[in-house]
């Protein structure tokens, strides 16, 4: 193991977030005080720096820090990913954390330092390295779930807390027994030595170790039967903790998921595509199954997303470069989507009242009208149907499945995506075919910020659903290039 | 560029409305109107241009959409699609002109109004399997609104039953547009989406029927064939007035068309092997339409019904199979937009005055409302098929090819048309004749001159259609012909193909091969 100095430009994102982090805390720490919104704009511009340097790591293929990090597009284009979700993020916490009266630096500092672990997940190349930044994540995303020091709040922290550390102890007990049976932790040594094994692998400590790291990464991408956290956590958070949750750790999970089944494990892709078939198919149906009965819009969202993970998990069961695209186009998307859905959520809320059950939406389509129309478009995105960045995606992955002849998968998702269609409209219906309540008609908690955010949501699942042809190929070029 | 300009006007006019202030609804109104105007206008020369003798597609468009993946945007009518887009942007205009008792959220209206109308044209003259699927899901938006806001007390409940019903049915049918994409790659052609390129792809007859199968279901939902029709009396009854128009008019006639233009040409084997089930279908579904519309008290209701049993006799035109039957179908699909259209608007016009549209509620109607009256009756003439009147000669035709290919399903059939003689004239004389003993009904005004307005048109055509025909068949036929014959060529061609054990594995056998 040596360390050159040229590995440092390798990680300039990483590096750029960290930096920014650190400065945050310190404008915090000499300058605090109530109203400002400087270390939001301080994070903006941080996550925009980063984003850059990520844009200029496409095309690359490079092992660095003796080979624990791989920087190549897949990578960057997951980098891409977070930065848009941190973008977004901060762009709907600023007015949310200062009407809450909570506007700390530190809410800030602990979602950047968040992002370089999602980053590290996605661009490792070593189990290890992937587990660290899944702890650099995870950590700063327990104390965010509790932030604001409500009942709720503190309550979900903990779970999280306790859940998360159940399933990293799980990874690191696969990924031991992996490094037991195959003597290394490095992903793409690990595909030597299965493919030296000639394909299959047939020790059964190795392949429990694989099942103990698809456990871990379950739980991180809340798929079936480790979703049950979900909800609770979900709905306790901060709401902008919600997306962030909801978006980031999924991406970020699944990044790292789909690069070490499919770098390392290809080989033995039936013992576990079989598995992750059933997994990916209650996956989203339970998934779907809870979020009819919902009555309130963030437990809803939070179901919704269990069966979004079933969808990606599709992709992961059909593990090509094909479904790869599948998974990072509609990863993209579903941060803007999701993330847009609960900035409308924010933007209905009041201090003390997040104002989240069904009810409180009655008759909002005529009363807020922009707020609905963007809401319906991230709604209609999530269920699918076009012209929406959701339905590009879904086609991709569901197209992906196809060709690998996982017919009846690809035909339990299209079913399972109608089912959702229910509650997707339930929301418009409540929006646009109910009286309004009394509520309707007071103002929106919004600022410039969050309104920006809705609007750029809005802006790029149109565009990607209308003219996809550029993401596509962006998505095809980083899926395909390991 | 014209048809882009036909699918895309409607959109800029929606746009423009949206950024319209809510209290100027008299400008609303007639920009919406101006809007439909323009391109009904500018549909005219697209018919007076199109070449009769040519069967191809004309007015192509072609540009690369999503390349990588082998999406363009593709556009072009033949005679099959081309009165169904003149269809579509007539009968915009009268919906919008019959929209005059619409007052909550105007603009919103509109917009949704126009809006459908860039879905309906848009999906009408694509080419490419994929931007027709987008066009045709983007339809069910509009309408989903158009009923969920604007709709009766059940209108909830019929929107979502609406977007569900219809929603299920695309989505397996993505599914095998998906499946055939791959069949085509495999075949060693170029990806693509382009529908008259999956023309020529022979598929053996056993997967053929799978694929069919999925097709099949997603049209016969919006049809809608017995027993998927069950959404369509919800849906019908609880949409605002112009809602039902275009409904029946012209979202019903997408699952003719989209027989017409995909599930047939595509699988000419499978279409074969399932015509006896799909004409029993279709003979149950006339039937059927006909014997609950018979029991109606509510008049919309018995429209919509009978509504399920016209289109079971456009199914049993298509499925025979021959010049007669196909044409006459397709000219009974646009026999069913203008006489059920009309009798929508007719069912508007008195539930307008009179906020009932139960059938005791009425009686007599004929001394207080003479012109209405003798409309009316012009209409249900011409619903039931009375020769001179353009529901004679669709409903000729479809006897004719179906004696040809099935006598026994046409003496079925046949039965349908007296009963609904039976349910129309006994619906008749019981609003409009006896005695007029309602109070309520005794001051009633005749109709208005905006609803001379609209409802003329439909008369005229309904006379036009019924006397003269051959302006609108002659520009099928050639079409027909073709389309016939490509069925009869690719039907023998796929016949020689090797039989297929397991036809769902087959599609999909031959996996990429794993990769580092």
């Amino acid at each position: 193991m040596t360390f050159q100095m040229s590995d440092i430009s390798l990680i300039t994102p990483e590096i750029v977030l960290t930096l920014t982090a650190l400065l945050v805390l310190l404008v915090e720490a000499f300058r605090p005080g109530a109203g400002r919104s400087d270390t939001t704009w301080l994070s903006i511009i941080g996550v925009l720096v980063a984003a850059a340097f990520a844009l200029g790591q496409f095309g690359e293929k490079k092992l660095g820090f003796s080979g624990m990090l791989s920087i190549d597009s897949y990578s960057a284009f997951f980098k891409l990913i977070f930065c848009s979700i941190g973008l977004l993020c901060f762009l709907i916490s600023d007015g949310f954390m200062k009407s809450e009266e909570y506007e700390h630096g530190e809410f800030h500092a602990l979602m950047l330092m968040s992002m370089t672990g999602m980053m590290l997940m996605a661009s490792s190349n070593h189990l290890l390295m992937m587990f660290l930044g899944l702890e650099t994540m995870s950590i700063a995303i327990y104390a965010l779930a509790g932030y604001m020091r409500t009942k709720e709040g503190m309550e979900s922290s903990f779970k999280y807390f306790l859940l998360g550390g159940a399933s990293s102890a799980f990874l690191l007990y696969g990924i031991a027994l992996l490094y037991a049976s195959t003597g290394t932790t490095q992903i793409d040594l690990l595909f030597n030595h299965f493919a030296a094994q000639g394909g299959m692998t047939h020790s059964p400590m190795a392949l429990a170790g694989i099942a103990l790291i698809a456990g871990g990464f379950a739980f991180k991408v809340a798929a079936f039967p480790f979703h049950v956290w979900t909800p609770d956590v979900y709905q306790g958070a901060p709401t902008p903790v919600t997306a962030f949750m909801a978006t980031g750790v999924k991406a970020a999970a699944f990044a790292a998921f789909f690069r070490i089944f499919l770098v390392a494990f290809p080989a033995s892709v039936e013992s576990w595509s079989g598995a992750l078939w059933i997994i990916a198919v209650l996956t989203m149906t339970m998934g779907n199954l809870a979020a009819l009965v919902q009555k309130d819009i963030k437990r809803m969202l939070a179901y919704s997303s269990i069966a979004h993970a079933g969808y990606l998990l599709v992709a992961m069961v059909t593990a090509t470069a094909d479904a790869g695209t599948g998974l990072l186009f509609y990863l993209f998307s579903y941060a803007f989507m999701n993330i847009g859905a609960f900035a409308c959520v924010i933007m209905l809320g009041r201090k003390g009242d997040q104002r989240t059950t069904l009810d409180d939406y009655a008759g909002i389509g005529f009363k807020k009208p922009l707020l609905a129309a963007a809401l319906t478009v991230f709604m209609f995105s999530m269920a699918g149907i076009p012209p929406t960045a959701g339905f590009i995606g879904k086609f991709l992955i569901f197209k992906a499945a196809i060709k690998q002849g996982y017919i009846w998968l690809a035909v339990l998702g299209v079913l399972n995506s109608a089912a959702s269609v229910y509650y997707y409209l339930r929301v418009l219906v409540y929006m646009y075919f109910k009286e309004p309540g009394e509520k309707a008609d007071e103002p929106l908690r919004a600022g410039g910020l969050i309104a920006l955010a809705t609007t750029i949501a809005v802006v790029v699942i149109l565009l990607l659903g209308m003219v996809p042809g550029a993401m596509v190929e962006l998505a095809q070029a980083a899926a395909s290039k390991f | 560029m014209i048809l882009t300009i036909l699918a895309f006007l409607p959109l800029i006019g929606a746009i423009a409305i949206l950024l319209m202030k809510e209290e100027s609804t008299g400008a609303i109104r007639g920009f919406a109107l101006f809007t439909a105007c323009v391109n009904f206008v500018i549909s005219l020369p697209l018919l007076f241009g199109f070449d009769s003798a040519k069967a191809g597609m004309q007015y192509v468009e072609k540009v690369d959409w999503i390349p990588s993946l082998g999406i363009s945007y593709h556009l072009g009518i033949d005679g099959i699609s081309l009165w169904l887009v003149m269809l579509t942007t007539f009968l915009s205009v009268i919906c919008i002109l019959s929209s005059g008792s619409v007052e909550k959220k105007l603009k919103q209206y509109m917009f949704f109004f126009l809006l459908l109308e860039t879905g309906m044209i848009g999906a009408l003259a694509s080419l490419d399997l994929f931007l027709f699927y987008i066009f045709w899901e983007a339809m069910l938006i509009p309408m989903y609104f158009l009923i969920g806001v604007w709709g009766g007390k059940e209108r909830i409940y019929a929107a979502v039953k609406f977007f569900i019903f219809t929603m299920v049915g695309s989505l397996l049918m993505l599914v095998a547009i998906i499946a055939l994409y791959y069949l085509n790659i495999k075949a060693g052609n170029p990806a693509t989406f382009n529908i008259l390129e999956l023309y020529k792809l022979p598929i053996a007859p056993s997967v053929q029927m799978v694929m069919f199968m999925a097709f099949a279901l997603a049209f016969a939902i919006k049809v809608p064939m017995w027993p998927v029709h069950t959404w369509l009396p919800d849906a019908h009854t609880q949409a605002p007035t112009a809602g039902s128009v275009i409904l029946a008019g012209v979202l019903l006639k997408m699952g003719c068309y989209g027989f017409l233009r995909f599930a047939m040409p595509l699988f000419p084997n499978a279409v074969v092997a399932a015509t006896p089930f799909m004409m029993t279908l279709a003979v149950v579904g006339i039937i059927y339409g006909a014997l609950v519309a018979m029991v109606q008290k509510d008049v919309k209701k018995l429209v919509a019904y009978s509504s399920v049993s016209h289109l079971g006799y456009v199914m049993l035109g298509i499925f025979a199979l021959n010049a007669q039957g196909v044409v006459g179908g397709l000219y009974q699909s646009l026999n069913h937009g203008i006489s059920t259209g009309a009798l929508f608007l007719l069912v508007g016009v008195i539930y307008e005055r009179r906020h009932t549209r139960m059938i005791e509620d009425f009686g007599g109607l004929a001394r207080q409302m003479p012109y209405y009256a003798t409309i009316f009756l012009i209409i249900t003439m011409s619903s039931i098929g009375l020769p001179g009147l353009n529901g004679f000669v669709g409903e000729f035709l479809i006897m004719m090819g179906a004696y040809l290919s099935s006598p026994i399903a046409a003496i079925f059939a046949a039965s349908g048309v007296i009963l609904a003689a039976g349910y129309m004239l006994w619906m008749y004389r019981r609003v409009f004749f006896g005695p007029l003993e309602n109070e309520a009904n005794k001051n009633l005004t005749d109709l208005t001159g905006l609803e001379w307005g609209y409802l003329m048109p439909m008369v005229i055509l309904a006379f036009w259609m019924g006397i003269y025909p051959a302006t609108f068949t002659s520009k099928m036929e050639p079409t027909i012909t073709a389309w016939l014959s490509h069925i009869e060529t690719k039907k023998i061609a796929c016949m020689e193909l090797e039989p297929v054990k397991n036809p769902v594995a087959s599609l999909f056998s031959g996996a990429e091969t794993l990769r580092k």
